[in-house]
């Protein structure tokens, strides 16, 4: 997993509340894997694109500067519903490091940190004027110090936000989970000689 | 010391490691796995890494199989067919059970683990898919996960978590005449948000939820997801250990002695707190139907389309136009004189047999008037509803009457709604797109979607079921 310790890029507002996975990534597509080629073309594919597969030139990250952007900062709910892991390799086909919102779906929120995207929690006021502000200035770029754990907006103010220390820890190294729980593994024996006593019937 | 939650209590008994920040390494019971977790087998082959607890993992096809042919070689796309078949290697090569396609024990993984009994109360379990809250409804704790925690999980037994708030949902009263468990959970939803429950494990009380069979508890506990919640839960009781007793992977003899035991001692404490409290009147609630693209977007079937513009939210305003622009619905309509183009009777919410049951009871001896699918949640589901004449029902009001899998739900089979095509639909999402590019779901119970079939309109249930 790639290491994420400080981001810096052109950011893009996506103004759609509860946007969920479906949206983020069609179903059809789920049967494909990165290594098939044009994986970075399914990130928001029926909103982006219309029925002949051309770009729609009303949605954002159809738009330059914005296609270039690498962070998105969203509305309250994103990547809720499906636990599809695809709406995080669309994300990183297409470069991007972070997405910034009110509020995550729980599932979407944990298998972003498992590919280096960073999910970060910003008040809904505070997300709400930094997608203005982004509309007002196309192009304009937003900052992110993991290890500070700060976001430096368009109009250069910086917020602070919390995140779990473990899962900082673990993007900061880009560190592999698998690896990390085998460390555990004299914790995991012991635990389950006593569950399966316990639990004797299962 | 205070009493401790359903949630805690089994919470508590599979912490493997805490760490000091909180984080904890929780020991996975049990793990199901479908066609759509070949990323994560994929993975490990990449890593050569074995499964570590092959016996603790049970695998069965369901998002990619047609449910109008069981023959491999109709599956035309050439991707589809691969991970269909490639479930078969997975399990062989790593060893873990199967219910491989074509076996009358293949389904909706959230209808096969509490069907053979994999699905037991005070266990956890996880799969790689949103709708493992289902599972909840027998007591356990169940949640679904990535692609990387599903690897993470046949790799290891265990998952990294933090403990999640705890939420009540407690729904009084009797439920009305024609008022189902998916009434209930979309009541539910509609009441808390779509991210009402988002950071929280839902544990679901009241007489109304303590009436509810097993079947209408798993359809309350699918869709917690959509409040927001990974984990719903219903408190084990006798209606729980009568579903259970039997079978094959549920615990016999002796072992059922010791296990009802313990599953005795799980329900939460008297005194137990709960981080967030929501009451409910289980009577006040009516059949419903959704009119936008999220599941909170539902209302009672006599009432009309919403109005956006006496919405005071200027957000919630904006995002009601665009869900009512792309649902082709104008504000003020009556629901019930919305057409609907297809029918699909189905997945993991409602495809068991007494939901089939309900929709068979409406189309008894009247006619489909639009196309309408009815995709059995598994093969045993299938065979009990034949062995019933339900499919004898169906067939004879004009129904097609399909093959287990998750079908129209997640359209990823074959089974579309067109675009601009309106659909009543018995799943779980409504979101754009869902069931194929351009479809538009209103989601509504089982004996709601044959009543529509059988106006070709959004119909209240209850006018039907009393001419019975």
């Amino acid at each position: 997993m790639e290491a994420f310790t400080t981001f810096e890029s052109v950011a893009v507002p996506i103004d759609i509340a509860n946007c969920d996975t479906d949206q983020i990534i069609p179903a059809r597509f789920l049967r494909y894997s990165m290594d098939d080629g044009g994986y970075d073309r399914y990130l928001f594919h029926d909103l982006r694109f219309d029925g002949d597969g051309n770009p729609r030139e009303d949605f954002v990250y159809n738009r330059a500067p914005f296609r270039d952007g690498r962070i998105l900062v969203a509305d309250v709910n994103w990547g809720c519903g499906s636990s599809r892991e695809n709406a995080v390799y669309a994300l990183v086909a297409n470069g991007i490091r972070a997405v910034i919102a009110p509020s995550f779906g729980d599932i979407h929120y944990g298998n972003c940190m498992k590919h280096g995207v960073l999910p970060v929690r910003l008040p809904r006021e505070t997300c709400d004027a930094m997608r203005a502000a982004l509309h007002a200035n196309p192009g304009a770029r937003v900052a992110i110090d993991l290890r500070a754990q700060t976001v430096t907006g368009p109009d250069g103010a910086t917020h602070a936000f919390e995140i779990d220390p473990f899962d900082k820890h673990r993007m900061l190294e880009g560190l592999d989970d698998i690896a990390l729980t085998l460390e555990y593994d004299a914790d995991f024996e012991a635990f389950e000689r006593r569950h399966r006593e316990a639990y004797d019937w299962l | 010391m205070p009493g401790k939650t359903l949630f805690e209590k089994i919470w508590e008994r599979h912490v493997v490691v805490e760490r000091e920040d909180g984080q904890t390494l929780l020991y996975v019971d049990r793990h199901l796995a479908h066609d759509g977790s070949f990323n994560a087998f994929r993975r490990l082959r990449a890593q050569g890494r074995p499964v570590r607890r092959p016996q603790q993992t049970f695998a069965t096809p369901d998002h990619y199989v047609p449910t109008d042919t069981g023959d491999i070689a109709d599956v035309r796309d050439p991707k589809a067919r691969e991970i269909i078949e490639a479930i078969d290697a997975n399990a062989a090569d790593f060893g873990v059970h199967l219910f491989p396609w074509g076996d009358r024990r293949q389904g909706i993984a959230h209808v096969v683990g509490p069907e053979q009994g994999i699905t037991l109360p005070g266990l956890t379990m996880v799969c790689g898919d949103s709708h493992t809250s289902t599972h909840g409804a027998l007591g356990c704790i169940a949640f679904g996960i990535g692609a990387s925690e599903v690897a993470h999980v046949l790799a290891t037994q265990a998952l990294w978590q933090r403990r999640p708030k705890t939420m009540r949902v407690t729904v009084d009263g009797a439920l009305g005449f024609g008022v189902t468990a998916k009434d209930v959970i979309l009541a539910i939803i509609r009441s808390i948000g779509t991210a009402g429950g988002t950071g929280h494990a839902i544990e679901y009380t009241g007489d109304a939820i303590r009436g509810l069979s097993m079947e209408g508890r798993l359809t309350l506990c699918n869709m917690t997801i959509e409040a927001g919640s990974r984990v719903g839960m219903v408190a084990p009781d006798d209606t729980t250990y009568a579903y259970i007793e039997g079978r094959p992977f549920a615990p016999a003899g002796a072992k059922w002695e010791r296990a009802l035991d313990f599953w005795r001692t799980l329900p939460s404490d008297a005194d137990a707190s709960f981080d967030t409290e929501v009451r409910l009147d289980g009577a006040a609630i009516a059949p419903m139907v959704t009119w936008g693209n999220s599941p909170q977007d539902a209302v009672a079937i006599g009432d009309a389309v919403p109005d956006p513009d006496a919405e005071p939210d200027a957000d919630r305003r904006r995002a009601m136009r665009e869900a009512l622009e792309y649902m082709g619905l104008a504000p003020g309509t009556p629901m019930r004189e919305v057409a609907v183009d297809k029918v699909f009777i189905g997945a993991c919410t409602n495809a068991r047999i007494e939901d089939l049951r309900a929709a068979a009871a409406v189309a008894r001896g009247r006619r489909a008037r639009v196309r309408a699918l009815v995709v059995p949640g598994s093969g045993l589901v299938k065979e009990q509803a034949e062995r019933e004449g339900l499919d004898k029902v169906f067939l004879d009001a004009g129904f097609e009457w399909r093959l287990p899998g998750c079908s129209m739900c997640v359209a990823m089979n074959g089974d579309l709604v067109g675009p601009g095509e309106r659909s009543a639909s018995t799943s779980n999402r409504n979101f754009r797109g869902r069931q194929g590019p351009g479809s538009r779901t209103h989601l509504v119970s089982p004996a709601m979607a044959a009543a529509a079939a059988v106006t070709g309109h959004f119909t209240d249930v209850r006018e039907l079921m009393e001419g019975d």
